[in-house]
């Protein structure tokens, strides 16, 4: 009977141990190097998997009675730099968009210019990676339009986008996509919503609208869009501020 | 071909009490004949669980308990959870929030619909670190414990293509090997005595002896639904989560009512399997936590009759 007792305990107490190095192993495994690395290359055969599923799909678009009453704001909300408050208090009237890196034509477009441009409006929603959903109809020139114009040479990968927006840290919000996404037809370039001119907390002048990825990818306050190469030197090197601070730059998930 | 023997199959005997506890393939025929006038109990041992599907009960137990953790991190990011295509704010159906009183001391909210519950400690508010903390699930239940969102993304996609294949590869094992069929699906004559089963389970009276051999009809539909149900639904819902995924699976997404209805889904799957797992442990340790561990580590399960008629006529 003792014996069967103790052996009771033992299995129990291993049971408990074994749950707890689970647990407390895998906040020791999230603060070293390789493990975050190794977990990370999930998201590439996420990428994978996904963009061969879905391709050029298009992302659902809803109708103006599943429009949001309020679009939810989040991150950066109200950009403090001098630049930018500048650029506000006159209405952006002086707001140039400058397209550079590596185009054959570096050019610099106003908001009346890009107005100009053939435009879309589409009724899609925003998913943030905390969970939430909000839906809202947003109208702006497709990134593929503004691209053809600038011509991206034959080295260019990527699109980054440099923002007004200080962070937390000091530095400037920026972002990135592939070319797949950034060709994609409702990849905008949006400057306005539900029909009015973009809000200053949802992003005015312009921000990038990527409804296939989650609501970080889809930067505010746009300052200038460069092409390049690759990313790894630009900030922290990972091809955004989130990505910088361990989110996953492929954010189709 | 695979070493895929039906629970129930012979793998050995041993006469329990005779202090040798030998397990060689004998036939039972040719065992040594027993004393008659004495009942004893007799114990076989059959082997219960091929060695793949060891492996891969372990390795989807590794994985669920990984990815409720990660889960409950990432659900701690807004702890609120809506039905249909977007977020509701002021509607939750569920959430876990917190207020604060005059005094300053923090309170855990928990709304269920109109219901409001003080769960401080556990939901809403919960210690970290000694202090008083909101937060959706306490620390002591998330990956990583402290609020993380990124790295706790970064183990549940790790952990879910992990879990995602490994269900699959038993689906295409427990087909092939008929475990499906054969093991798992309900028999006619199961389903006539699911009253009586019903019963017994509530009593505390499990199948024991040659019954025990096979899994009852209440083990077969919790398993069924836990794999089919649970298993396959958790990942199309998550799935159906992905803004990437939602160009291809709009039907799937519409079918639940709205990507907000996909992920409150999601969680109700997550809770099952934490339900499933709660009267899991507890029915191992009930009908032997011993000889369970052992079959599902070794493959061995030993059957005890209670005499030694009952298997020898």
């Amino acid at each position: 009977m003792k014996l069967i007792n103790r052996r009771r305990r033992f299995l129990r107490d291993a049971l408990a141990l074994t749950g707890a190095v689970a647990l407390g192993g895998c906040d020791k495994l999230s603060e070293t190097d390789w493990a975050p690395k190794v977990l990370g290359s999930a998201t590439a055969l996420s990428h994978a998997a996904q963009g061969a599923l879905s391709r050029n799909a298009m992302a659902r678009e809803y109708t103006e009675a599943d429009i949001s009453p309020e679009f939810r704001p989040n991150g950066s909300t109200d950009p403090q730099s001098a630049a930018y408050r500048a650029l506000a208090a006159n209405g952006f009237r002086g707001y140039r968009l400058a397209i550079g890196g590596l185009v054959a034509h570096p050019m610099s477009l106003s908001l009346d210019e890009l107005r100009a441009l053939p435009n879309r409006t589409q009724i899609t929603r925003h998913d943030c990676v905390e969970g939430w959903s909000v839906i809202g109809k947003w109208t702006g020139v497709q990134l593929s339009h503004v691209l053809h114009m600038a011509q991206p040479t034959a080295a260019a990968r990527y699109v980054v986008f440099r923002c007004y927006d200080a962070m937390d840290d000091g530095s400037e919000y920026y972002e990135s996509l592939g070319f797949d996404d950034a060709y994609h037809p409702q990849t905008i370039l949006a400057w306005a919503l539900n029909g009015k001119t973009l809000p200053i907390p949802n992003g005015a002048p312009l921000r990038l609208r990527v409804p296939r990825q989650l609501g970080y990818k889809m930067a505010k306050y746009l300052r200038r869009i460069d092409l390049v190469a690759s990313f790894k030197d630009i900030e922290g090197g990972a091809g955004g501020y989130w990505e910088d601070q361990g989110y996953q730059w492929y954010a189709g998930i | 071909m695979p070493r895929a023997e039906p629970p129930g199959s012979e793998y050995a005997c041993a006469v329990a009490g005779s202090g040798t506890t030998a397990m060689a393939s004998i036939p039972e025929d040719a065992m040594p004949p027993q004393p008659v006038e004495a009942p004893r109990r007799v114990k076989r041992v059959i082997y219960r669980h091929t060695l793949p599907l060891r492996i891969m009960h372990w390795i989807n137990a590794v994985c669920l308990l990984i990815l409720l953790g990660s889960g409950l991190q990432i659900f701690n990011a807004h702890p609120a959870l809506y039905w249909g295509q977007r977020s509701h704010f002021d509607h939750p159906w569920l959430s876990l929030g917190a207020t604060q009183t005059r005094d300053g001391k923090l309170h855990g909210v928990t709304t269920i619909g109109a219901h409001r519950f003080n769960t401080t400690g556990w939901f809403g508010v919960s210690s970290m670190d000694g202090q008083p903390t909101v937060r959706g699930f306490p620390s002591w239940a998330t990956i990583p414990g402290p609020q993380w969102l990124a790295m706790g993304r970064a183990w549940h996609f790790f952990f879910a293509w992990i879990f995602a294949i490994n269900g699959v590869c038993f689906v295409l094992y427990a087909l092939w090997t008929r475990h499906l069929t054969r093991d798992l699906v309900p028999t006619r004559r199961d389903w006539l005595g699911i009253g009586r089963s019903i019963i017994d389970h509530a009593l505390l009276q499990h199948p024991h002896g040659e019954e025990a051999a096979r899994y009852n009809v209440l083990q077969r539909i919790a398993y069924f639904v836990v794999i089919f149900v649970f298993g396959g639904g958790v990942v199309l819902m998550g799935l159906a989560m992905s803004p990437r995924m939602d160009s291809v699976l709009g039907w799937l997404v519409d079918l639940v009512g709205g990507r907000q209805s996909a992920r409150s889904i999601h969680f109700l799957f997550a809770m099952g399997f934490i339900a499933f797992f709660l009267i899991h442990i507890f029915e191992v340790i009930v009908t032997g936590l011993g000889n369970n561990l052992r079959s599902i580590i070794t493959g061995r399960y030993a059957i005890e009759s209670k005499t030694h008629d009952e298997t020898h006529q």
